[in-house]
């Protein structure tokens, strides 16, 4: 048995251990952009705040799109709730609230990844420290993650734990896409510029896929391919049709234990009746934009639904 | 502050009295202790600081910078109790709580002892802590207050005294559990050597004993909950341990309603029904519809399932009227007018400022007294004379006046000492005890403890909030 105020709990210390780590992430890929192309860095840097969800916020605070300024809001501004520093904040607060239910473990790396970060990111970060502090973020959530798989016994808390997780990271990784789908469109100049290269690099780095992306396709990077490998493919940890796998394996987990089916399951299950369906070309054909801002609606839906369904509040 | 003086009183100490040297209860342990390297004992010390913030931050849920506030500093020195003299304290402690519990029952019901004339009525009647929701209303099984940790001072070597009865809500428990745990740790090789009675089946029998205090309703198995005011609540850590301990849910008044009757659970699978409420939020939070309207910590309606009697709260509300402070001088003729026969344990003589003459004898003993606020607790509110400057004697002498019914004064009493280890080796410290009964259809109390130790050499206050650390209590098993 389970309150339904500690699978809320669960649901969303997931939520935001894994946006913690998202965020590092697209600041990483923003970084490299900026590295490798001189011209309209800012404009790169608009892409990344966009993924993040945080343009708007961000655009009431600053003028100038530089790294400083992107990388001090997106990892260390407690203002900005999706920020790397909020997002751990948060997380621990809520495995605080469900400390019961979790691991010594678990619980312990929560609390260091959130003492560790409090401190690194206590002071604006140096332009020459920030690949450290990329790093340790990564690192700290990989600890987390290790943990929580290495030791959380597989019941209704790992599932609740589990929705928490892929629902944000189907999420992140459908933003990522829209933000850049149009670099994605064939188009008259296809072949690839150096510019394209660079674009559909950053899109592969900013689910850290730029290297295994090469072992399964070829070496140079094809519009196509990207888009398979990040809603198509099942292998690949960020991708779409990965992060539905294991929605539906959990939510299927609890409909076996509850004896009982809601409204999430067929939610869940139309979702993944779309991603099987058809090729990427079928998806280029209907739209990919169209397809994207689809799934991002219905994947928020999802996560109400759950709410709902499992009285979270 | 108070806790900032100290006063220089000859006190009894249960290790090493000056008259008599080593006590037998400590024997083994001065063996063992004279066969330690002082730089190994030197860095057990640290260990214990560093094991007790692991453990500590395990279940105490805090971080680095609020764990410097939350934690508790911990001596490795235990404090040695015969069990001969624990059997002694027990039969005060048991015969204590009996009569808290039939005094309680009383006071809601015909109120005897008041007739009887042995308890002023206003002393009732005005009272916060009385609770006329609670007139008429009998608790399942008849047991009102559940869980009692008992404060208890030693003057000399046969001379116990209660200073309070914690029969609302007392807290500390985890730290006698995490003492023992941590000392164990430490110092295997020690227990091995001296018979020392477990206290780690506390959280199963806690269990037990809630359950059996069911109300008739509950069918089967009794579900039970530990109701906790959140996890910002400073006892949190507490809360969470016991409710994983005991292998039950940790709710907040969030996840409770009233469905059919009964208090309700919300579950993942819809609302579960409670049959044993295990609250740590006080009686004002508990039922906004009954008492303080805008407290979301409780559950509204709660306080009708309970008159209907479909749950048990333990402990039960409207015990506070048996641990105030100005009841608490009664104590002695409670116990007698309800067990028949005289305390076993005595009360501190205590001076209640409302009658004239008492207050003229206080204000004029001032700088040799403790005066405490009848309501206050923690440590905070009191003046301990022998330690206060003239000046803060002279206005605490003022609040005094304006308000005589506010306060009790007591002797200041040199409460024993147990030594703990320091970098200069074994030093004296004031400790007092805690040690924790559990009522249901029997009365239990677990071997041992909380002692609390006032860490700042020659001061008489114990509270964690004013300085105080804490020890392992050893009861022998002899």
């Amino acid at each position: 048995m389970l309150l339904g105020r500690t699978a809320n709990g669960l649901y969303w210390m997931n939520r935001y251990i894994e946006r913690a780590e998202n965020m590092a992430r697209l600041v990483d890929a923003g970084l490299r952009m900026a590295l490798t192309r001189t011209q309209d860095a800012s404009e790169e840097w608009n892409s990344v705040l966009l993924s993040a969800g945080s343009d708007i916020a961000f655009s009431q605070k600053y003028q100038d799109y530089t790294a400083a300024n992107v990388s001090d809001f997106l990892l260390r501004d407690t203002s900005n709730p999706s920020s790397t520093m909020s997002s751990i904040e948060t997380a621990r607060n809520n495995a605080r609230m469900v400390r019961t239910a979790l691991t010594r473990e678990t619980w312990e790396s929560i609390n260091e990844a959130w003492m560790s970060l409090k401190r690194m990111l206590a002071r604006p970060i140096d332009e020459r420290d920030l690949p450290t502090v990329l790093d340790a973020i990564k690192r700290e959530t990989a600890l987390i993650r290790g943990s929580f798989y290495g030791t959380m016994l597989r019941n209704e808390i790992f599932d609740f734990s589990q929705l928490g997780t892929y629902v944000e990271r189907a999420d992140n990784t459908a933003r990522i896409l829209d933000v850049k789908y149009y670099v994605l469109l064939p188009s008259l100049s296809w072949v690839g510029s150096t510019l394209d290269n660079y674009q559909w690099e950053s899109i592969l780095r900013s689910v850290s896929a730029h290297r295994s992306y090469r072992w399964v396709y070829e070496a140079d990077y094809k519009p196509t391919n990207i888009a398979d490998y990040l809603i198509l493919n099942v292998r690949m940890p960020r991708s779409l049709t990965f992060c539905y796998r294991f929605l539906g394996e959990h939510l299927k987990f609890l409909a076996d234990d509850y004896g009982e089916r809601h409204a999430c399951h067929a939610t869940a299950e139309k979702i993944q009746a779309l991603l099987k369906r058809g090729s990427i070309k079928d998806i280029f054909d209907h739209g990919l934009h169209e397809f994207l801002a689809e799934f991002i609606r219905d994947n928020t839906r999802l996560g109400d639904e759950i709410a709902q369904d499992y009285r979270f509040y | 502050m108070v806790s900032e003086g100290s006063t220089r009183l000859a006190a009894f100490d249960e290790m090493l009295p000056e008259v008599s040297g080593l006590r037998r209860p400590y024997e083994a342990y001065d063996r063992w202790l004279k066969e330690q390297d002082p730089a190994r004992l030197t860095q057990k010390m640290q260990d214990a600081e560093r094991v007790f913030r692991k453990t500590g931050i395990t279940f105490a849920v805090y971080g680095e910078q609020e764990a410097s506030e939350r934690l508790i500093p911990f001596d490795i020195v235990p404090r040695i109790l015969s069990g001969q003299e624990w059997r002694r304290l027990t039969q005060g402690i048991e015969q204590r709580v009996q009569a808290l519990n039939a005094f309680l029952d009383d006071i809601y019901h015909r109120q005897e002892i008041l007739r009887a004339g042995r308890v002023p009525r206003e002393l009732i009647a005005k009272n916060e802590a009385f609770l006329p929701e609670m007139i008429g209303v009998r608790p399942p099984a008849g047991v009102y207050t559940h869980i009692i940790g008992v404060d208890i001072v030693r003057i000399l070597e046969n001379e116990f005294y209660v200073l309070e009865d914690n029969a609302r809500t007392p807290s500390g428990v985890s730290y006698m559990l995490e003492n023992r745990e941590t000392m164990m740790q430490l110092f295997p090789e020690l227990f091995q050597k001296i018979k020392v009675r477990p206290v780690e089946n506390y959280p199963q029998l806690l269990r037990q004993s809630l359950a059996a205090v069911r109300p008739q309703s509950a069918k089967g198995a009794p579900t039970i909950a530990v109701l906790t005011p959140g996890s910002y609540n400073s006892a949190y850590f507490e809360h969470a341990f016991l409710a994983d301990q005991m292998g039950v849910q940790l709710v907040e008044g969030q996840d409770l309603r009233v469905v059919d009757g009964h208090v309700a659970m919300r579950t993942t699978e819809g609302y579960k029904q409670i049959d044993v409420l295990y609250r740590r939020v006080d009686d004002n939070f508990l039922d906004p519809l009954t008492f303080r309207p805008d407290s979301a910590l409780g559950v509204p309606g709660i306080m009708d399932v309970y008159r209907a009697g479909n749950i048990t709260i333990a402990n039960a509300p409207g015990t506070g009227i048996a641990d105030d402070k100005a009841i608490y001088s009664y104590m002695p003729e409670i116990v007698e007018f309800y067990t028949g026969r005289k305390a076993i344990l005595g009360n501190i003589p205590t001076w209640r400022c409302s009658e004239p003459d008492s207050l003229k004898y206080v204000l004029e003993h001032i700088g040799e007294l403790v005066i405490k606020e009848v309501h206050g607790s923690g440590g905070y509110g009191m003046l301990v004379g022998p330690a206060a400057t003239k000046k803060e004697c002279q206005e605490f002498a003022k609040k005094l006046q304006a308000k005589p019914s506010n306060y009790i004064a007591q002797p200041t009493l040199a409460l024993s000492t147990c030594p703990i280890l320091t970098e200069k080796g074994l030093s004296p410290r004031h400790v007092d005890l805690r040690p924790y009964v559990l009522v249901s259809d029997r009365i239990q109390i677990v071997p041992g403890g909380l002692t609390r130790v006032a860490l700042k050499e020659g001061s008489l206050v114990v509270n964690s909030s004013q300085g105080g650390g804490t020890k392992d209590t050893w009861v022998l098993d002899d």
